[in-house]
């Protein structure tokens, strides 16, 4: 974990609610899968978000106006300053990817999937990504994505742009060797019945501090407590615990 | 010794600060960050006799300057503190170190407290009477000042190191229960808890947290903490560690003229993890500004 300074050098909209923002400051140790930890005037706790992106000096994150901590960064501009914490959670693990993984994000839990899809190209794989979302107004990235060479799936659920329903719908006959998804954790319980491989799930919680010392987000899992800011977000598919 | 060192029950302190139960972990996890042997010392995790995993989830509520947590005491239990967190603690930390005990019946606040006594690093034992007594209808021991009493009783019979009862606000009359421990004989108060709180969602129109109600911290809660440490301070012959709230090398100095010997920094460090690192540094200005010499020339200077 580092405390750093970091300056917004871009702000972009990308659709209604999400937000684009480029940060540059010092991005040593930020890892994909990982989030940082932003602190904004006024308000006591921090604010977790995913990292999209780190290259460089610039770290990336999208993310979508759902409180009083979004609206407050969506109304900030290029050249303000952020206090954030880095080099928080464990990650994705790419080594267990296999020739040809499958990436699935749904909604705001797209953006992880960036990071992960450029890592796995430059490993020379052969990545596929599926992106769910409401309706056609919310996709965001896809572009992004088929910028990499990714194999790109959209769906939507009323169907009003690519595959008509859930991500499960477009993974359905897909052949891959692993996967990765991060998105509400109805899509990640879907994912989990409907995978056939083993795979890795990032999960959100309400955090205190996001560095493992207050115990905010504990959960279950198979091989026993973990903290969803330090021993996660991301768990492996046979460490699920569901709690109903 | 100096200027910033301070007497706790008859060991000394560097400097007062000590980060509360429940926002330092067991020490390691802030010692990637810094040199935690700054500290005074520091009051680890709540520890019970069985391992705790805890309240469900969402277990966290942000407030006006502070925030809800209603963790629910999520420790490894006493055994494993002291044959897997004490150790790691040991590689990083060379100072004694305050146990933090809680408990759910008198019999289990003295087993934690006699398996801990036998601990060289633990310096003294930080006793949370806030905890529902299973046998007494689930009413905290906190709040009653016979129940906190027989607590601090049964826990200085199985230890000879200094007991420290740490007390909850959520009550009527804090002086009557701070009295009752002291002629129970704790050799030390700790106040305050947190203060029982509770935040609603409007857009699910339901509780944020799941155990519904928990402990409102940060610097919210400061001038309750100011208030009750003086009352208590004014009433008892034992040292007092005031918390509640505390941010600021200014905080530490008004809580220290209300009366404590030692302040803990709880909710600050979760927002700020060199929270406590700043402080310890910005001591020094802040007396030089307030033309004070040595913090415990201080010490319930307020009258």
């Amino acid at each position: 974990m580092k405390q750093t300074i970091f300056k917004i050098t871009q702000h972009t909209q990308l659709t209604d609610t999400v937000y684009k923002m480029c940060l540059q400051g010092d991005t040593e140790g930020i890892r994909c899968g990982q989030f940082v930890n932003i602190q904004l005037d006024g308000l006591y706790l921090r604010r977790p978000i995913s990292v999209c992106d780190c290259q460089g000096d610039v770290l990336t994150i999208i993310y979508k106006v759902v409180g009083k901590g979004t609206e407050q960064m969506a109304a900030m501009t290029a050249g303000q300053e952020l206090d954030v914490l880095t080099g928080l959670g464990n990650g994705y693990d790419l080594s267990l990817a296999g020739d040809k993984p499958v990436l699935i994000g749904g909604g705001v839990g797209v953006p992880p999937m960036y990071m992960a899809a450029k890592e796995l190209v430059n490993m020379g794989k052969a990545v596929k990504v599926i992106l769910g979302f409401n309706t056609k107004a919310e996709v965001f990235c896809e572009d992004d994505f088929k910028a990499l060479g990714c194999d790109v799936t959209v769906a939507t659920a009323d169907g009003s742009y690519g595959v008509k329903g859930f991500v499960t719908n477009a993974l359905e006959g897909m052949d891959y060797s692993y996967f990765y998804t991060c998105g509400p954790e109805p899509m990640l319980k879907a994912l989990y019945k409907a995978t056939s491989t083993s795979g890795q799930f990032s999960f959100e919680e309400r955090m205190g501090c996001g560095f493992g010392a207050c115990m905010g987000c504990s959960c279950k899992t198979i091989t026993g407590y973990k903290r969803i800011c330090k021993e996660g977000p991301v768990l492996k598919k046979e460490e699920i615990l569901w709690e109903d | 010794m100096g200027r910033l060192s301070v007497d706790l029950c008859g060991i000394t302190l560097d400097n007062p600060i000590i980060p509360a139960s429940g926002t330092f972990g067991f020490g390691y996890e802030f010692a990637e960050l810094y040199d935690i042997n700054v500290l005074g010392t520091f009051s680890f995790k709540g520890t019970t006799k069985d391992p705790r995993f805890g309240n469900p989830t969402p277990r966290i509520a942000e407030c006006t300057a502070g925030m809800i947590n209603a963790v629910g005491l999520q420790n490894p239990g006493v055994e494993k503190v002291i044959s897997e967190e004490l150790p790691k603690l040991k590689k990083c930390f060379d100072k004694k170190v305050m146990a933090n005990v809680s408990g759910f019946a008198v019999e289990d606040y003295a087993y934690t407290c006699e398996q801990l006594d036998k601990c060289e690093q633990v310096g003294w034992l930080e006793v949370n009477v806030s905890c529902p007594n299973v046998h007494g209808g689930g009413m905290s021991f906190g709040t009653n000042p016979e129940a906190a009493a027989e607590v601090t009783a049964a826990v200085k019979r199985v230890t000879t190191k200094p007991v420290i009862i740490k007390l909850s606000p959520n009550v009527t009359d804090i002086v009557a229960i701070a009295k009752a421990c002291e002629e129970a004989g704790a050799d030390g108060i700790s106040l305050i808890n947190t203060l029982l709180g509770m935040r609603i969602d409007l857009k699910t129109k339901k509780p944020v947290i799941a155990n519904k109600m928990g402990g409102f911290s940060g610097s919210a809660i400061f001038p309750v903490a100011v208030r009750m440490v003086y009352q208590v301070a004014n009433a008892v012959n034992i040292p007092i560690v005031g918390m509640g709230g505390v941010t600021t090398a200014e905080d530490v100095v008004e809580l220290m003229l209300a009366g404590a010997s030692a302040v803990e920094v709880g909710a600050a460090n979760l927002v700020n993890p060199y929270a406590c690192r700043d402080i310890i540094n910005d001591l020094p200005r802040v007396l030089d500004k307030y033309g004070i010499n040595n913090l415990s020339d201080i010490i319930g200077g307020a009258k």
